[in-house]
């Protein structure tokens, strides 16, 4: 007997019997993995992915670094605590990257993403994204005016026009696909001259920026259209540099004239002051405010949006409790929990008799009584939350025959709705057969002949109730509960329209992120929270009563 | 039949009927009468209402009318749990979610035994049954034989004065079957308890009871102690239903005493014990028993009558030779004989003469 075990079990023709097994059953396993492959392909794309995504979403954060990449990386010396504004650098930074992003229109969806941690950057951006051409203007016109040449398309396409520049073409096209989120790929005609790269490094960058945008986006030819305001603003700021006015006058190539004639009226343009330019936009950004919000958020991935969705939030001087006034998350997360419990326990008060009769009772009334049961399945959700407002509201049926009836006076109404009484009334009717189908099926496996021992053995109804039935009920129970729990937990509809605002759930907030507000970053955070909520619950269950003991049926 | 007992009657049925739809009797008119410790079978086909009977018995089910008495007292208004009295359920019923030991303390808990004194009666039940060593498993560990031990402990834990037995055998298999019926009838009868049993099984009924009660349209048959109910059936479906039996149908010829004679349709005459008949020219059914019949004429009686019969098939069984027969038209006759050195195996085809003692051939009803 013991000697079997020593050694593993060999088949007739000498392989291990596991391994032989293992080959016969393989064809099985296939054909069952190809019988299921549909269903998990769907499953994988409509819902693994996109929960994922959404997890993904909560703490995503690269619409700042994207829009702003220059600037970024510039601000990362700024000191915020001084409590002084960055310096010029960064302004010009700022300049050339909101230009581009202006542009493309993606300065209002990051003006729209950091007014969620201050309020008021959203106009700050778009007002800004209108001024950034008359700030590019107080350099053109005078530019224009020293060489009209300066004024055609074709000639500052000749000028800087070369070869050598391919480097720089390709991160600067990086950037926009970044900034844009499309590929951005494909000839442009256009290659930046690399000596005009090194002579005049901002005018380049700029018309670089300029040309891929013009073909790709606008499908234009670049030599035919008139540069950017950006570019005469980067030509201003280059001229600036003493080493670039002594490289012009050792150039000869195409537009040396006009460019000379710049260099020797650099007096007549105005001083470049990018920072000036900004805090005459809007002052907003000369407050190192503005600015530490940029900072603690131009990080690719942020805790922010979980902060936010706890009532805390990100400042520079790190993590702190949102102003009291402001705090309605975790207060909204407790009451959707308590109300999930509410809604449960009267699941099991009110379904547990019925589920008890449809299992007793003999076949053809326990059928018309099952009918009964799943009725409310063949009619839509809003439907039968809609009959619920009908009745609950204070000039409806209930309150019409509580006043009829005289235990309330025609004055005093009772408020069924719009509150957390209608939210709780109105979903433990709807989640109902959730409880009952459950339990029915577990009290139909347990055979009459256990009451009948128990009562021959000498217990009262009761006890051969309560000691025999009820604990092998308990499954079914649980089963139930889980059910109810999770729907109930993440309900919407119903609360939606019957539940006011004291009545309402955090998926009724969810749903505000998304089809609203548009915070898909919070609402996925709240998802997410919600998610691991039911999951540490359902772990908890399982520690508790233990999900082996969960039945839906048989 | 047994009303003789009633002075020491324990379970009485006085003029029981049971409706459950109110248009047909399941139980018609019935009347029994135990003594204290007899172990009785109530033995029927299906829809006999034999199992009615144990169910108004335990309480779970109300007479429509009549009384059921236990030691003397009407017991038709007490409900079940006050009772006392010990089932054992066909599906053995062991409550899933306690242990053996839970399970047989449970009817000692709800009488409000203390602790030791309750450890102590299981303890001891349990021995009683040789499953000492599984008090703290799950009925769901145990095998079939084991759980029916267990389901016969805990209706017998409370020591009851009378138990009531639902076809508790009928999952086990034909081995394990034989051994509970001589374990539990030597129990019954150790302890003298008083036990009501019930059982589509024939064997089971003749092997194990003091006395049969045959159930058949909601009334008893036959009540009578097993040898009593083989060899002296008193109506045909009785005959049928117990044991084998052959049976051929004619007319009462003569009656003479304690035989008469009786003329088969076919023309033949044969001898038999008048039960159900009382004068001449009534038609019967005469019942005999396949061993009783003899074809070795040398061993009957010179006057006796014989029957002419052609073999139709000839099956070895070991100990037993089983010949089918045709005999007065009837191609169904079956003849057993023991396996003895100096026995003649039958050819098919070979024409004999069969024969029997007359009060071993029963003249019943038609």
């Amino acid at each position: 007997m013991s000697d079997t075990t020593q050694q593993p079990m060999l088949s007739a023709d000498g392989r291990p019997l596991k391994q032989s097994l293992a080959r016969a059953l393989r064809r099985q396993k296939i054909r069952a993995l190809l019988l299921i492959a549909p269903l998990l392909l769907f499953v994988v794309v409509t819902f693994i992915i996109p929960i994922l995504s959404m997890l993904f979403r909560s703490v995503e954060n690269e619409i700042v670094s994207n829009t702003l990449p220059h600037t970024v990386v510039a601000l990362q010396e700024w000191d915020g605590t001084t409590n002084q504004a960055p310096d010029e650098e960064v302004y010009r930074h700022l300049y050339f990257d909101l230009f581009r992003a202006v542009e493309s229109k993606e300065h209002t969806k990051l003006g729209s993403r950091l007014n969620y941690e201050q309020t008021g950057l959203s106009s700050l951006f778009r007002t800004s994204g209108r001024s950034l051409d008359d700030l590019g203007e107080e350099y053109q016109d005078p530019l224009e005016e020293i060489d009209p040449r300066f004024k055609e398309g074709a000639f500052w396409y000749e000028m800087l026009n070369g070869e050598g520049g391919e480097e720089l073409l390709e991160s600067r096209r990086e950037l926009w696909r970044m900034g844009v989120g499309e590929s951005m790929a494909g000839d442009i005609g256009f290659v930046p001259s690399a000596q005009m790269a090194e002579m005049l490094p901002w005018t380049t960058r700029a018309y670089t920026d300029f040309a891929i945008w013009t073909v790709i986006d606008d499908e234009d030819v670049v030599a035919e259209e008139d540069p950017w305001e950006a570019v005469y603003a980067g030509l201003a700021q280059d001229l600036q540099n003493p080493e670039t006015i002594t490289a012009i006058s050792n150039y000869s190539g195409p537009g040396a004239e006009a460019l000379q004639a710049a260099a020797n009226n650099v007096d007549k343009l105005p001083e470049v002051n990018f920072r000036e330019g900004f805090a005459k936009i809007k002052e907003d950004w000369a407050s190192p405010e503005v600015w530490s919000t940029i900072q603690v958020f131009s990080a690719n991935y942020t805790p922010g949006y979980f902060l936010n969705a706890v009532d805390l939030e990100l400042t520079p001087d790190g993590v702190q409790a949102k102003p009291e006034n402001q705090q309605i998350y975790m207060q909204l997360f407790m009451r959707t929990l308590w109300m999930a419990l509410v809604i449960t326990g009267a699941c099991i008060v009110l379904g547990y008799p019925v589920a008890w009769l449809l299992a007793n009772l003999p076949m053809r009334v326990a059928n018309t009584l099952m009918i009964l049961v799943l009725l409310p399945f063949w009619t839509s959700l809003l439907v039968r939350t809609s009959a619920w407002k009908v009745l609950l509201q204070q000039q409806g049926v209930i309150n019409d025959i509580l006043v009829w009836l005289g235990f309330v006076g025609d004055a005093d109404r009772l408020i069924l709705m719009n509150n957390a009484t209608g939210t709780i009334v109105a979903m433990t009717h709807i989640l109902l057969p959730f409880m009952i189908l459950p339990l029915y099926s577990v009290m139909k496996t347990i055979p009459p002949s256990y009451l009948r021992a128990a009562k021959s053995l000498g217990a009262t109804n009761w006890t051969a109730f309560w000691r025999i039935y009820f604990p092998q009920s308990v499954p079914g129970i649980g089963a139930g509960s889980i059910l109810v729990f999770i729907l109930a937990i993440g309900y919407y509809i119903t609360p939606e329209i019957v539940g006011g605002t004291s009545g309402i759930f955090i998926s009724n907030r969810i749903a505000y992120h998304i089809s609203s507000s548009l915070n898909w970053g919070l609402a996925a955070a709240l998802g997410s929270i919600l998610l691991v909520v039911v999951l540490v619950l359902y772990w908890a269950y399982d520690k508790i009563v233990g999900i082996d003991n969960v039945k839906l049926g048989g | 039949m047994a009303n003789d007992a009633s002075n020491d009657a324990f379970v009485e049925f006085e003029r029981v009927q049971k409706s459950y739809d109110g248009e047909t009797l399941v139980v018609k008119d019935l009347n029994l009468t135990m003594p204290k410790g007899e172990f009785l079978t109530m033995l029927g086909p299906s829809g006999s209402g034999k199992t009615t009977c144990l169910m108004m018995l335990a309480g779970f089910e109300h007479a429509t009318h009549g009384d059921i008495r236990l030691g003397g007292e009407s017991i038709n208004g007490i409900p079940p749990h006050k009772r006392g009295i010990g089932m054992v359920f066909q599906n053995y019923a062991l409550f899933p979610h306690m242990t053996i030991a839970e399970n047989l303390a449970f009817p000692l808990e709800v009488r409000k035994l203390g602790k030791s004194t309750r450890e102590e009666k299981v303890m001891r039940a349990l021995d009683m049954v040789e499953m000492g060593d599984f008090g703290g498993r799950r009925p769901a560990q145990l095998s079939g034989g084991q759980q029916q031990r267990v389901a016969l402990a805990r209706a017998l834990v409370f020591e009851p004065e009378l138990v009531l037995m639902d076809e508790p055998l009928g999952a086990l298999d034909k081995q394990l079957r034989e051994k509970m019926q001589f374990e539990i009838t030597h129990l019954a009868h150790r302890l003298g308890i008083t036990t009501v049993y019930v059982t589509h099984d024939q064997t089971e009924a003749l092997t194990m009871s003091d006395r049969v009660a045959v159930f058949d349209d909601g009334r008893i048959q036959q009540l009578a102690p097993p040898d009593q109910l083989y060899e002296s059936p008193e109506n045909s479906f009785v005959a049928q239903f117990i044991g084998e039996n052959n049976t051929l149908e004619g007319v009462v010829k003569e009656i003479k005493g304690k035989t008469c004679v009786v003329q088969l349709d076919d023309g033949e005459v044969l001898d038999a014990v008048p039960v159900n008949v009382s004068e001449v020219g009534e038609r019967t059914r005469v019942s005999i028993r396949p061993e009783r019949v003899e074809y070795n004429t040398d061993r009957l009686d010179p006057d006796a009558h014989t029957l002419n019969a052609e073999v139709l098939e000839f099956i070895y069984m070991g100990d037993i030779f089983r010949t089918r027969l045709r005999v007065a038209g009837n191609e169904d006759f079956v003849i057993k004989t023991r396996n003895a050195p100096d026995q003649v195996r039958l050819k098919p085809g070979q024409q004999i003469k069969i024969g029997w003692m007359a009060e071993d051939c029963r003249a019943l009803d038609a």
